[in-house]
């Protein structure tokens, strides 16, 4: 693969799959649930919701096996439910019910699950995914390493040794990249110089663009970048343009009305309700009922046990 | 005769031996270097796949360790020089030690990040410290410290075997000397009362009865503090018992409380900055279990509160010296 090679998906070509759909929403109604339950005093702490990203790790769940070691990070909740399709195991674990996949002592943004892992520090990640993926290299494994960060992530000194490290070592290493434009509240031209394709340029790193929301262009378009990635042709860093909708954290997006309304404008829930607004409608249902039904169950439960080893 | 060096190579090469899973990172511990202190020499020779000389990453080398350590495998890090293990505060804190715990479940993490350290070889400020005192406290990383009177390939296995991370100081200086046997240290002979793996205790060898002065000390510390208990005994008649730990904290005191409320005086040396420091953190465990019943206040030989100078004449000023720790105690005994 060249490096810095663009795609564009915006077409919608293939269709409605019913259940990508059904993970999207399902994800979108999460997401909108959380800041519901924050509104309304249930939900302690803080969380960071992936409004807009939805079809992020959608696009990219099939592509992956269930031993590739995931890492996310504090805007994880869209990774978590694209992998493991459990929405009342991560509301208990965000509301410190039983059932909840760590107990209640990781919250929000501390998952681990299988070969799924969340941590709450920018940049951390990515020199412990480069230990996985140097032990699926040295142990022979087929696995690929995963790693979710966001455009403010690369203020991190961490990334370039990881990067480094990749690079050098050959590794089966993916770094996804959300660029939502905005680091908090800061928008990304104001802390980054140059651009993140000249970043992973200097280490030698393949760097594939991704714009647009269509899951099943973006995953056609990737699987042949997992799969040299997989099979020892080294890392590779895949930039979504992507789209924050909603705020930061809670209540703390400083942009305007009309920034946020432009944000909304790529939005792929419009444009999957345009192909077709009655299978659109009957599945959003679905997962509106699913996950209202899901808070029910999880708020109705005792408080989790931490059981400490 | 086995040099304190010669015998952690030895460890290396046992426990590589022993676990076709582990894995070493460090910058330039490859063969021929073999290390700055030569401690990895042929390792790289016999386990190529396994022993990685790095770039100079010191975040990233405890980050990858990490990653190794959640796969399933185990990891050594040689940090070059134990100063520059700030550089992976982050990695051994709030990735190595929290990942223990945070994840509602025990969750193993097998890392040993080893830190060269201490002075005394004119390195100067960035390249001299002991920064033990930054790495107590923290839930679930342990602080360990090589001594001349523990076979390291025990102290390996067990920190390997212990599922949590820790990080292990080895004095530089100490490299070079050799590992205890009767005739190393005066009369001064090692016995083990506190079990496998637990404190080493010297005292002279034709004293049984209760010492004056009990002295607690890490490996790095602890000859210049068996000086001490012989300038103290022949010129005062003052009898020590230096009490060597290889595990630093969490530190258990409890075996020790005899021994210590039967001194004269307890001691603390360290080569740390005074302030916040393993040695007031023991002496706060030590009041804890023994107020009432101690003699006088703990003594506290830190390293001063200051810089580490490179020029040796006055490295001295701020570093303990045996005659330090002689004088502190003497003082004690008589204020």
């Amino acid at each position: 693969m060249k490096e810095g090679t663009a795609v564009s998906v915006a077409g919608f070509d293939a269709g409605i799959d019913v259940e990508d759909l059904s993970t999207l929403l399902m994800i979108r109604h999460f997401e909108q649930t959380v800041l519901d339950l924050f509104a309304r005093g249930l939900l302690n702490g803080t969380t960071h919701t992936c409004l807009g990203q939805e079809y992020v790790p959608v696009a990219l769940g099939p592509l992956l096996a269930p031993d590739d070691f995931v890492f996310s990070n504090h805007r994880g909740h869209g990774h978590y439910l694209a992998r493991f399709d459990d929405p009342e195991g991560l509301l208990a674990e965000m509301t410190g019910r039983e059932g909840a996949v760590c107990s209640g002592v990781g919250g929000s943004q501390h998952i681990f699950r299988g070969t799924y892992l969340s941590t709450g520090v920018q940049g951390e990640s990515l020199p412990v995914a480069v230990g996985t993926a140097l032990w699926f290299q040295r142990t022979g494994r087929p696995g690929v390493a995963v790693a979710y960060i966001g455009d403010g992530t690369w203020g991190e000194g961490a990334v370039y040794e990881a990067l480094n490290l990749a690079a050098l070592w050959r590794l089966p290493l993916l770094v996804v990249v959300e660029n939502n434009g905005i680091a908090q509240t800061t928008p990304t031209a104001r802390a980054m110089a140059g651009d993140i394709a000249g970043r992973a340029a200097a280490f030698g790193i393949a760097h594939v663009s991704v714009t647009g929301s269509d899951v099943a262009a973006i995953r056609a378009r990737l699987a042949p970048v997992v799969e040299r990635t997989r099979t020892g042709g080294g890392p590779a860093v895949v930039e979504f343009a992507t789209h924050r909708l909603g705020p930061h954290s809670k209540g703390d997006d400083t942009r305007s009305a009309a920034e946020v309304a432009a944000e909304r404008e790529h939005d792929w829930h419009d444009a999957y309700r345009r192909l077709d607004p009655d299978l659109f409608a009957k599945v959003e249902d679905e997962q509106r009922t699913r996950i209202a039904e899901a808070v029910d169950r999880v708020l109705a439960r005792p408080a989790s046990v931490w059981e400490r080893g | 005769m086995e040099r304190v060096a010669e015998n952690l190579n030895r460890a290396l090469h046992a426990a590589f031996a022993a676990d076709p899973e582990l894995f070493l990172l460090g910058e330039d511990v490859a063969d021929p270097y073999g290390g700055a202190f030569k401690i990895t020499k042929g390792l790289s020779s016999g386990y190529p796949d396994r022993v990685l000389s790095t770039p100079i990453s010191e975040q990233s080398l405890v980050g990858v360790a990490n990653g190794l350590a959640l796969s399933g495998g185990r990891a050594i890090v040689e940090i070059m020089f134990g100063d520059f293990a700030t550089l992976a505060f982050d990695q051994i804190v709030n990735f190595a030690a929290k990942s223990v715990a945070m994840y509602g479940r025990r969750v193993e993490v097998p890392v040993i990040v080893r830190c060269p350290t201490g002075g005394r070889r004119g390195y100067g400020p960035t390249h001299s410290q002991s920064l033990q005192k930054h790495f107590i406290g923290v839930p679930h990383l342990s602080v360990h410290e090589i001594s001349p009177f523990h076979d390291s390939t025990a102290l390996l296995a067990g920190l390997l075997a212990d599922g949590e991370p820790a990080v292990l100081f080895e004095d530089k200086v100490l490299y070079t000397q050799p590992m205890h046997e009767p005739g190393t240290d005066g009369p001064f002979v090692a016995d083990y009362p506190f079990g496998a793996g637990g404190p080493a205790r010297l005292r002279a060898s034709d004293g049984d009865d209760a010492a004056d002065c009990v002295i607690i000390v890490p490996g790095g510390v602890a000859r210049r503090a068996l000086a001490a208990a012989g300038t103290l005994f022949a010129e005062h008649e003052i009898t020590c018992e230096v009490i060597v730990p290889t595990r630093l904290y969490p530190f258990d005191v409890e075996p020790l409380l005899p021994a210590l409320a039967g001194a004269e005086v307890v001691c603390l040396v360290e080569d740390c900055a005074a302030g916040g420091t393993w040695g007031s953190e023991v002496a706060a465990r030590v009041y804890e279990r023994l107020w009432g019943r101690l003699r006088r206040p703990v003594v506290l030989c830190s390293a001063e509160a200051e810089v580490i100078p490179t020029a040796a004449h006055l490295e001295q000023t701020v570093l303990p010296q045996a005659s330090d720790i002689h004088r502190a105690i003497w003082e004690a005994l008589h204020a």
